[in-house]
């Protein structure tokens, strides 16, 4: 029963590809979690205690306490307590429509432009309540930039595209500085080699692989504190989605990086931790080793060995 | 054991009837694309037949002298006293010096129109030196000879039945074999303004007066429709009344346009006071009458924008305003462009709201702005079919030729901007 249902989210997930990824998983994972007569997982979870693994970490940047994300009547994401490093790169898996993207959207709130959605519990980014009043969302997404499923570089030539963040930002000052910050981004981006003398030409013309990079790219012309991706390389063929890897890896050193995935793999290979989401619930949080070699839970087992999801 | 038909066998069994199926609906479709064509192209022949003689006009070459006692009668050019029309009777009795008798006379007088004399007026105000010399001038001919020529008066037909008598069908065709009489191209179609005689008749006024109502409609629609759809697409909280403002939109886009020519008479005439017959209450209306079509195309265009480029640019830090105008309003312009000027051309074919607002009037002179007396050229085609002279039936068909460019040329500018600005992503 639990994995005929499973299925069903299976492929509302599948159609998320289309875009407005965070509507439908919103509205279909939660009234899953709830029609769901999986009390027993819902049990199998509280019986163990909450969350299980260390949801604390040393030096925490993002700190989530408590969070519950509703959209409208349905219980997107219940009780997450979450604790992120400014050093490390954490990875969110789970079966599709678990609620790892909802919590990823938490973080810089892009949940605000769905009308039905609401957040409660406490989420702080360096000691700033994010959801308070006096932190304009457009400051904090300048803080904690984000790359998404599909590329999506606007329809504007390379150069703009990476300029658009400094530029509405005010980060530089003239031509000369803006020009820098461009090269440097994409050098950072590994792309520069591939675009310097096509800079003018529009990001569209990419291939999907340069393209997330160019979206990479022009996240960290902003300079944020912290990076969120999601699902960054499933548009994108294997070799695309090494370069990315390995750009991860680069990146991690300066930014905070919080990936969703869908790649066990992927999650094994780039992160430092895994926090494990089902049905809405943060299960377990560990290390990347343990997860994958010694899960604590039943359900985690059973996902990273492929019974489910 | 009976083997069971393969699924290769009943596909190929039904294949060709679902290729019949196919061929018929082909051919149902083609048929329907020639009835429509066959439709146009009888509409666009009949009209270029009957209308495409009213771009020519026939002229009557005079030799006129501009004699002083005619038109100095006191020794000094006086343009109230001077007889204008008194020339061009003196230069077709020169013409034909055999006619005599009062009847005979006006007869041949009316061979040509009575903007005969106007233009020797128009001469001599412009040039007052050619007081005393003689000129080689074409003037139009009167409308029944032009109808003649044209081929639409049959000579065969009783003396009493037909505008022209047997003398002066004799004068005209003495005149054509002395190379005095030919059509040449009808440029008063083109300056003139309204008038009782058709040879006279221009498209001007309504021309004028179409392109000052169009002026109001693109600067008073335009902006306020799309400020209207990107305030309702990215704006507005989805709620009962936002809702009840879409249904309104789109009901208001239904509304029968003499509706809107009613309120306008009833708001802008009547209460606020506006000169009626002016352009700018005919602007008034059919901005009124476009900005539900504006409103409608420019939400398409703005929904039609990838929700994953609203996305990257809040990702980065932009505001919801940097958001529509960096990037929604570039992506969603073609198409809000493209609505304009559909409803533009709608305005413009537009006759029924401008006849409740006075625009419907007899109005000669060419307006030279926003609130003088003016017509429309669809109106005026109205005003032309209602005519009775048969000289007005081609200029009818002239009119709505004029009518039919500027809405192709209007659609084509809506092609040619979308090609130009549309981006792909």
């Amino acid at each position: 029963m639990t994995m005929a249902r499973m299925t069903d989210v299976n492929v509302t997930d599948d159609q998320d590809l289309s875009g407005d990824e965070n509507k439908v998983a919103g509205s279909e994972v939660p009234r899953a979690a709830i029609d769901l007569p999986s009390l027993a997982i819902t049990e199998q979870i509280t019986e163990l205690g909450k969350t299980v693994g260390e949801v604390r970490c040393e030096d925490p940047y993002i700190v989530a306490e408590n969070v519950d994300v509703y959209y409208g009547d349905n219980h997107a994401i219940q009780d997450v307590t979450l604790e992120i490093s400014k050093q490390e790169v954490i990875a969110l898996i789970g079966p599709s429509g678990c609620g790892k993207s909802t919590f990823l959207r938490c973080l810089n709130r892009m949940n605000d432009s769905i009308e039905s959605a609401r957040v409660t519990g406490n989420i702080t980014l360096g000691g700033q309540d994010i959801y308070g009043k006096d932190l304009d969302p457009v400051a904090l997404r300048a803080r904690v930039g984000m790359v998404f499923q599909k590329p999506n570089p606007f329809p504007k030539s390379i150069y703009d595209n990476v300029a658009y963040g400094p530029r509405i930002h005010g980060l530089a000052n003239d031509r000369a500085e803006l020009d820098d910050i461009v090269h440097s981004s994409l050098e950072r981006a590994g792309l520069l080699k591939e675009v310097k003398d096509r800079l003018e030409e529009p990001g569209t013309g990419l291939s999907g692989g340069q393209q997330q990079r160019l979206c990479i790219a022009r996240t960290i012309a902003v300079n944020p504190e912290v990076i969120l991706m999601d699902e960054p390389c499933s548009a994108l063929d294997p070799i695309a989605t090494a370069r990315i890897e390995d750009l991860m890896d680069e990146l991690s050193e300066d930014y905070a990086i919080v990936i969703v995935t869908h790649s066990m793999q992927q999650a094994a290979r780039v992160s430092k931790r895994v926090a494990y989401f089902h049905l809405g619930l943060l299960v377990e949080v560990d290390e990347t080793d343990k997860i994958f070699t010694n899960p604590q839970h039943k359900l985690t087992e059973d996902y990273i060995t492929g019974r489910i999801g | 054991m009976t083997r069971k038909p393969a699924t290769r066998e009943k596909l190929e069994a039904g294949l060709k009837r679902r290729r019949r199926k196919e061929l018929a609906f082909q051919l149902v479709g083609m048929l329907a694309t020639t009835v429509g064509i066959v439709f146009l192209g009888v509409f666009f022949a009949d009209l270029l037949g009957k209308g495409s003689s009213a771009f020519v006009q026939t002229f009557v070459k005079l030799d006129v002298e501009f004699t002083e006692d005619v038109l100095a009668p006191g020794g000094e050019l006086d343009l109230a006293y001077a007889d204008f029309d008194g020339l061009v009777r003196d230069a077709l009795r020169e013409e034909f010096p055999n006619v005599s008798g009062r009847s005979e006379r006006r007869d041949l007088y009316r061979l040509v129109s009575i903007a005969a004399g106007y233009q020797m007026r128009d001469m001599i105000i412009a040039d007052p030196g050619l007081l005393g010399s003689t000129e080689t001038i074409w003037v139009p001919a009167s409308s029944t000879v032009d109808m003649f020529v044209k081929g639409n008066i049959d000579p065969a037909l009783d003396e009493a039945l037909r505008p022209l008598s047997d003398a002066q069908l004799a004068w005209i065709s003495d005149l054509q074999s002395s190379g005095r009489l030919e059509t040449q191209f009808n440029s008063a179609l083109f300056n003139n303004g309204d008038s009782r005689e058709p040879e006279l008749a221009g498209i001007r006024g309504a021309l004028m007066g179409s392109f000052y109502m169009l002026i109001i409609t693109v600067m008073l629609a335009f902006p306020v429709g799309v400020a209207a759809a990107i305030y309702l697409e990215e704006f507005a909280p989805r709620s009962r009344w936002s809702d009840l403002i879409e249904v309104n939109i789109n009901n208001l886009a239904a509304v029968p346009s003499i509706v809107f020519g009613l309120l306008g008479l009833a708001v802008f005439i009547n209460w606020v006071g506006i000169p009626r017959s002016a352009p700018l209450v005919g602007g008034l209306v059919l901005s009124l009458l476009t900005l539900p079509v504006i409103i409608i195309a420019s939400r398409a265009a703005i929904k039609a924008v990838p929700p994953s480029i609203r996305e990257a640019a809040l990702g980065l830090g932009a505001s919801e305003m940097q958001v529509v105008f960096h990037h929604v309003m570039p992506l969603a312009l073609p198409g809000m462009l493209t609505g304009a000027i559909i409803g533009m051309s709608r305005a413009l074919g537009e006759s029924a709201p401008l006849l409740m607002i006075g625009m419907v009037a007899f109005i000669v002179d060419v307006p030279g702005g926003f609130s003088d007396p003016a017509t429309a050229l669809p109106v005026q085609i109205y005003l032309w079919a209602d005519s009775p002279e048969r000289a007005f039936a081609e200029r009818t068909s002239a009119a709505i030729i004029v009518l039919l460019a500027f809405l192709l040329l209007m659609n084509l500018a809506a092609v040619i901007l979308r090609k130009r600005m549309e981006r792909k992503w």
